[in-house]
C-alpha cells in the first residue's frame, strides 16, 4: 500500500512539474470546442443569389418584392439582378455567385391561369449546407407567396404537425461542450498515461523500480489511479472553462456539478485503464504517438459528440456501441443539456464501470514484472 | 516472510554472490553464454566487456529484471528465480540508463524509492540527507535533477541505489558517457562509501582504468563468454610480454626488424621502418640490448618509450582485439530513444 502511493507520488510530483504537458492536454479539446463550436452549427447569411426576370408583369414583382422582404429581415441572401440567365450561370460556375432563380416569360400567365407556375433555382450543388439552406428558405418563400390560397385549400380534417420543444434552444457550442471534455479526458490519459509510460520504458526508467521490491499489483494500481487523478484534472479544467465559454445555463448547479464530477471520475479510470491495456506490452515510443490520431478519431467521431448517432451507417454505429466515449458523451449530454438525474445516466455510468474493470483486468493478466 | 528469514541471516562464510552456470537466449541468439562466478562479500567485482558484450543482460539477471533461460544466481543468499524479492530486498541497483527524474529535486528521488523500499519513516529523513552528505550533493538537494550535471546525476543514482541501506551493490557502467572529471568524482563516491559501509560491490564497465582502479576482481566477458577471471595484477602477470617499448630510429637498415627480434625477451615487433613497437617480457634487458645494437649498427635512437603492460594488453590477448575497436556500436544509453529490448 505504502509502494503504492510511492509510485503515485512520484506520477503525480512529475505531473504537477510539468506545466507544458498539463497545458497541452488541456488547449487542443478547448480550441476545438471553441473553432468547431463556431464553425460548425450557424446559420448562412449573406448568400450570393442572381434574380434573372424574364416576366416582369405584376405577379413576378409580386415575388421579387417578397424576396426583397426576406432579403431585408434574415439577410440569408442578398439579390442581384441579372438580365441573362447564361451569364449569371457562368458566374455561378466561377463561384461568384451560391445560386440563380429564375423567373420564366410565362410565370405571370401561369399564375393568372392557375397553370402551375414555376421559379426555378439553380444552385452550387458542390455546397451541401449553402444549397440546401438557399432551397430551404426559397420554399418557406414560396409558401408564404401561395399562403392566401394554401388557407382556401386546407381540408378541415387534415392533420398538421405541431412540434413542441422540451428544453431551451441548445446551440451548437453546448452540444460539443460534453464531447471537449471527453476529449481532454482521453488527451490527458493518452499524453500522461500513455506516452509518458512508453517513454519510461524506452529510456530504461522501468528498471531503476523494477528492481525494489514493488509488486505487480502495487505497480499496475499505483499508474492507473495516479493517471486517473490527472485525467479528472482535466475533464474538471474543461468542464469548468467549457460551461462558462458556451454559455451554459445555470453552470454553477451543486448537484448538477457533483453529478459531472461523477461522471468524469467513472470516465477517467475507463479510459486510463483502456490506455494501460494498449501500452501494457508496447516497447516502442514511436507507437503511442502513431495510434493516438488512429485512437481519437475512432472514439471521438463515432460517439455522437460532434453528429447524431442515428445518422451512422450500421458498422460505425457497431463501433459505436463499444465506443466508452458514446456512453460518457451520453451521460455529460444529459447532464449538461437536460440537468436530468442519476436515473438517466445509471446504464452510462455502469457500462464504463464495467469496461474499466475488464480492460484493468486483462492488462493485470498481460502486465510482466520483469523486461 | 519466509524468504526475510533466510535472507537474514546469511551465511558469513557464503559468497555474496553466486551465479551459476546462468545462460539467456533471446530467441536464437545466446546473449549470455553459462557464465559461473562468485563474488565474496566485501569485494568490489567488475565485469570488464565491449558493447554487446552481455555485461547488462548477466545483471538483469543477477537483479531479477531478466529471468534467466537456465542456470541461477544466488544473491545475498536469495535465489534469483525462486525467490526474486528476497534478493530485491538485499540489492541496491544502479541501471546502465540514467534513471533519475529529472523534474524532481534528489531528496525527492530518494525519498520515493526509500519509500518503495519500506524504509521506516522515522529513519527516513535522516538516511537520505546522509547519503546526499556522502556523495557530496547536500547543496543540490532541493533542485531539480535536470539541473544537475551527468556526473551529480550519475551520485543521485548511487545514493538512491543505497538508500535501504543494501548489502549488494549493482552498477551497470557508472561512468559512461562521463568527462573524465566526473568519473573520477563517481570513483571517489564508490570508495568512500564502500570504505564506510560493508557493502559488496558488482560492477560492469568498458573502461579498463576504471577496473583496474577500482576492483579487486575482474571477469573479462566477452560475446556472452567469461573469457578470464582475476585480480588485475595477476591478470597483467599472466599476459606474456610485460612491457611495451615505442621507439622511432633514424638510418635503420633493411634487417632491422629481425635483428630487434633477436634482442633478449623481444615477444613480438611490429613497424614500418622508422617507428616500431617491440613488445618485451623484460622492459630494462630489451632496452639495454637495443641501445647496444642500434650503437653497433650505426643507427640513431630518435624516441623511447617504455610502458608497463596495461589492462588493454589483457583485453587483447583474451579476447583477440582491442577494446578501442569493439566500442564501435552506439550504447543504447546514448540515445534515450533508442530500444533496449
Ligand atoms: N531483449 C533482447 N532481445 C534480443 N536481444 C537482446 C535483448 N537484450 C539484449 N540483447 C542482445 O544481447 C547482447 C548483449 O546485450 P547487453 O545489453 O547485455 O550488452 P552489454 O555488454 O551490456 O553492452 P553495452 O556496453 O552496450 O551496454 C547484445 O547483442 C544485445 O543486442
Ligand atoms: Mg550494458
Amino acid at each position: 500500500m505504502e509502494r503504492m502511493l510511492a509510485i503515485m507520488e512520484r506520477e503525480l510530483l512529475r505531473f504537477s512539474k510539468s506545466p507544458a504537458l498539463i497545458t497541452m492536454s488541456l488547449i487542443v479539446p478547448l480550441l476545438q470546442l471553441v473553432v468547431l463550436g463556431y464553425a460548425f452549427g450557424g446559420t448562412v447569411r449573406h448568400l450570393r443569389v442572381a434574380i434573372v426576370d424574364q416576366d416582369r408583369a405584376v405577379p413576378a414583382v409580386k415575388f421579387r418584392e417578397l424576396l426583397g422582404a426576406v432579403q431585408a429581415n434574415t439577410s440569408t441572401f442578398d439579390t442581384i439582378e441579372y438580365h441573362d440567365v447564361t451569364v449569371a450561370i457562368d458566374a455561378l460556375r466561377q463561384g461568384k455567385l451560391n445560386g440563380v432563380i429564375t423567373i420564366p416569360p410565362d410565370f405571370s400567365r401561369r399564375t393568372l391561369d392557375k397553370r402551375a407556375p414555376q421559379i426555378a433555382l439553380i444552385t452550387d450543388n458542390t455546397d451541401n449546407v449553402v444549397a440546401a439552406t438557399l432551397t430551404a428558405s426559397l420554399s418557406n418563400l414560396l409558401v408564404a407567396y401561395d399562403a392566401p390560397r394554401v388557407v382556401q385549400r386546407r381540408i378541415p380534417g387534415a392533420t398538421s404537425l405541431d412540434v413542441v420543444e422540451v428544453y431551451p434552444y441548445v446551440p451548437y457550442i453546448q452540444y460539443l461542450l460534453p464531447g471537449s471534455i471527453v476529449m481532454s479526458i482521453f488527451m490527458m490519459v493518452m499524453i500522461g498515461g500513455g506516452i509518458i509510460f512508453i517513454d519510461d520504458k524506452a529510456r530504461g526508467l522501468h528498471e531503476g523500480y523494477l528492481v525494489t521490491p514493488v509488486t505487480a499489483l502495487e505497480l499496475i494500481l499505483g499508474f492507473n489511479l495516479s493517471g486517473a487523478i490527472k485525467a479528472v484534472i482535466a475533464g474538471l479544467v474543461l468542464m469548468t472553462f467549457g460551461t462558462l465559454i458556451a454559455g451554459v445555463p445555470h453552470p454553477f448547479e451543486v448537484l448538477r456539478l457533483l453529478r459531472m464530477l461523477l461522471v468524469i471520475v467513472v470516465t477517467s479510470m475507463a479510459l486510463i485503464s483502456m490506455m494501460f491495456l494498449i501500452m501494457v506490452r508496447m516497447n516502442n515510443p514511436l507507437m503511442p504517438r502513431a495510434l493516438f490520431g488512429a485512437l481519437n478519431t475512432l472514439l471521438y467521431f463515432p460517439s455522437g459528440a460532434v453528429y447524431p448517432q442515428q445518422a451512422f451507417p450500421g458498422w460505425l454505429r457497431a463501433i459505436a456501441i463499444v465506443d466508452p466515449f458514446t456512453y460518457a458523451v451520453h451521460a455529460l449530454k444529459s447532464l449538461i443539456l437536460k440537468n436530468t438525474g442519476l436515473a438517466a445516466i445509471t446504464n452510462d455510468l455502469l457500462f464504463l464501470s464495467i469496461f474499466s474493470l475488464v480492460t484493468l483486468g486483462a492488462a493485470t493478466l498481460l502486465f510482466r514484472r520483469t523486461l | 516472510m519466509r524468504a526475510r528469514v533466510v535472507s537474514a541471516a546469511p551465511d558469513a562464510s557464503a559468497p555474496a554472490i553466486d551465479v551459476r552456470a546462468i545462460e539467456k537466449a533471446f530467441g536464437d541468439f545466446i546473449a549470455v553464454k553459462g557464465i559461473s562466478f562468485q563474488v565474496a562479500r566485501g569485494e568490489v567485482f567488475g565485469l570488464l566487456g565491449p558493447n554487446g558484450a552481455g555485461k547488462s543482460t548477466l545483471i538483469r539477471m543477477m537483479t531479477t529484471l531478466v529471468v534467466p533461460t537456465s542456470g541461477t544466481a544466488i544473491i545475498g543468499g536469495c535465489d534469483v528465480v525462486e525467490d526474486p524479492n528476497g534478493v530485491r530486498r538485499a540489492i541496491g541497483v544502479i541501471p546502465q540508463a540514467m534513471t533519475s527524474d529529472l523534474e524532481l529535486t534528489p531528496t525527492e528521488n530518494l525519498s520515493i524509492f526509500a519509500k518503495l523500499y519500506g524504509v521506516p519513516r522515522a529513519r527516513r529523513k535522516h538516511l537520505i540527507a546522509e547519503l546526499l552528505e556522502a556523495v557530496e550533493l547536500t547543496a543540490w538537494a532541493d533542485k531539480p535533477v535536470k539541473n544537475l550535471s551527468g556526473g551529480m546525476r550519475r551520485r543521485v543514482e548511487i545514493a538512491r541505489g543505497l538508500v535501504h541501506e543494501p548489502r549488494i551493490f549493482f552498477l551497470d557502467e557508472p561512468t559512461t558517457g562521463l568527462d573524465p572529471v566526473s568519473r573520477g568524482a563517481v570513483w571517489e563516491m564508490l570508495r568512500k562509501i564502500k570504505a564506510e559501509r560493508d557493502l559488496t560491490v558488482l560492477l560492469t564497465t568498458h573502461y579498463m582504468d576504471e577496473a583496474d582502479k577500482l576492483c579487486d576482481r575482474i571477469a573479462i566477458v566477452d560475446h556472452g563468454e567469461l573469457k578470464a577471471l582475476d585480480s588485475p595484477a595477476n591478470l597483467k602477470a599472466a599476459v606474456p610480454s610485460q612491457n611495451t617499448l615505442d621507439a622511432s630510429f633514424s638510418g635503420a637498415p633493411a634487417d632491422w626488424l629481425r635483428r630487434l627480434q633477436a634482442l633478449p625477451g623481444v615477444a613480438h615487433v611490429s613497424g614500418d621502418g622508422t617507428v616500431y613497437r617491440i613488445a618485451s617480457s623484460s622492459g630494462p634487458a630489451t632496452t639495454m640490448a637495443l641501445m647496444a645494437e642500434a650503437a653497433k649498427a650505426g643507427v640513431s635512437v630518435q624516441s623511447l618509450a617504455v610502458q608497463s603492460t596495461s589492462l588493454d594488453d589483457v583485453f587483447v590477448h583474451y579476447t583477440g582485439r582491442q577494446l578501442r575497436d569493439a566500442l564501435q556500436a552506439p550504447t543504447a544509453a546514448d540515445n534515450p530513444f533508442m530500444m533496449r529490448r
